[in-house]
């Protein structure tokens, strides 16, 4: 009875029916918590480029609220005009829009999202703009925010993360030894001509002016992809910072 | 005679149900995974995982209790259905049972501590095919009582939980400095202990659990034969 085919289909079916369902239950239960976990990555993230989170030591809510307070989103195209609705006619948020996604399109048709810093006090004032980057780095996907003074003049800090660069080596882009070594660099050259960051082989390098930072030991080709990456997604931008850092940025800020 | 052993024989049948909650053959399903049977260091499987995800001794923790938890249910579940498994798709049936367990694992760390999932995503979806959960299922759980298989999985589980943890542990203070994320060497005025690039790098689990199987069997005598 036990080997018979008939039983063994009603067993394996009645099997599927009960582990399906009980993983479309947990997946039902649990969707709401996840939601919330993923918003609350990436926006730390966000934050995360333009101060230290951890050592504020706060808890998700609070970095949420923070976040309200002192965030303010819109999405540009690569002519650095500002879209609000998509094709459909529903309004675009900046913090849904996937970048991997968005990477994997025709720079013409991707949308870019803009982060705006906020002053603490005086909330029309503008303090950075933080700007998502994506990758490849050497293994897999990199990823992260660069955060721009107000004048997309000077990097104020910015916060990596990768999927699975090399622990010890290429990993390191996401420790702050390494990502403390872009604040205060220059994206632009003096005559106005973007050149971006780039980081140089080998470790310990002196005397490297605003437009390099000193490499990691080992991870000669995620640095290249950190590169790459950077100086991407800077020319991506170029035209929505040459038209916004010539106009007031109050004045932008008050559009919202 | 014969008649007497008969006896002694229908004896043993009887008192076998009121076998002790913890008799010291039940112990001993716990203990000897532990040691002398431990699945990673005498058996040497579950390798893959023991090498992937202890450089440090958080996720590694989160990953020890996500294998003991998936490895006592699933045996459980296989025992208690043990009697309505047809033999020809039981090693379905039994994927099917860990995959399920693996993947609510998955989704509660992907809701509740999503830092975790981010380091141990691809790594908890691998222990549907970690070879000591289905190794168990097959060699344990089909053919014994669930209490039982219970024990069994919870032997199995922590053998390998404390050696992936005892690996972490000498992996992340070595390699990183630190325990837990606790930078030891700079608490004990050591500011610029030289931490080694070996350990974080798959070569230094090789090592370190070659060491740790070297002092065991030295230890318990165990030959390969």
């Amino acid at each position: 009875m036990r080997q018979s085919n008939t039983y063994i289909l009603i067993f394996t079916a009645a099997m599927t029916v009960v582990v399906g369902g009980l993983l479309s239950l947990a997946s039902q239960a649990l969707g709401p918590a996840q939601k919330k976990s993923i918003e609350l990555d990436t926006k730390s993230a966000i934050l995360a480029s333009v101060m230290d989170l951890e050592s504020m030591n706060l808890k998700g809510e609070q970095v949420l609220n923070l976040y309200d307070e002192r965030i303010k989103s819109l999405v540009v195209d690569i002519n650095g005009e500002v879209i609000e609705t998509d094709e459909d006619g529903e309004p675009i948020v900046a913090e849904n829009v996937n970048i991997a996604k968005n990477y994997k399109m025709d720079p013409d048709n991707r949308m870019f999202p803009v982060f705006r810093y906020m002053n603490e006090s005086d909330t029309t004032k503008i303090d950075a703009y933080i700007l998502p980057v994506y990758g490849a780095g050497l293994w897999n996907a990199i990823y992260g925010y660069v955060a721009l003074d107000n004048q997309f003049e000077e990097i104020v800090g910015v916060s990596y993360g990768h999927v699975q660069e090399t622990p010890g080596l290429g990993a390191r882009i996401a420790t702050d030894e390494i990502q403390s070594r872009y604040e205060g660099k220059k994206i632009f050259d003096d005559s106005g001509e973007l050149v971006s960051v780039t980081m140089v082989k080998g470790e310990g390098n002196a005397g490297l002016d605003e437009h390099h930072v000193d490499g990691m030991s080992g991870a000669t080709l995620t640095g290249r992809g950190v590169n790459d990456m950077l100086e991407n997604y800077f020319s991506y931008y170029e035209s929505y910072m040459k038209k916004t850092a010539g106009g007031s940025s109050a004045a932008t800020a008050s559009l919202q | 005679m014969s008649t007497e052993t008969l006896e002694n024989e229908n004896q043993q049948v009887i008192e076998a149900p009121k076998e002790e909650f913890l008799s010291k053959r039940r112990k001993r399903l716990i203990t000897d995974p532990l040691n002398e049977d431990n699945p990673i260091t005498v058996q040497v499987l579950g390798i893959c995982s023991a090498l992937a995800i202890t450089v440090q001794m958080e996720p590694t923790l989160i990953m020890s209790i996500a294998v003991v938890f998936v490895i006592v249910f699933a045996n459980l579940i296989i025992s208690l259905m043990r009697n309505l498994i047809p033999n020809r798709v039981r090693i379905i049936v039994q994927l099917a049972v860990i995959a399920t367990l693996v993947t609510l694992v998955s989704e509660v760390l992907k809701a509740y501590s999503y830092e975790m999932y981010k380091i141990l995503g691809a790594f908890v979806g691998l222990i549907i095919t970690n070879c000591i959960v289905m190794g168990r299922l097959e060699a344990f759980a089909m053919g014994n009582k669930p209490y039982d298989s219970l024990l069994d999985g919870l032997g199995s589980g922590f053998g390998y939980a404390w050696i992936i943890l005892v690996v972490a542990f000498f992996r992340e203070l070595f390699g990183s400095g630190s325990v837990f994320g606790f930078k030891v060497f700079e608490a004990v005025g050591l500011n610029n202990f030289a931490t080694n690039g070996l350990m974080v790098d798959s070569i230094g689990a090789f090592m370190v659990l070659g060491i740790l199987i070297w002092v065991q069997r030295s230890k318990t005598g165990y030959v390969e034969h």
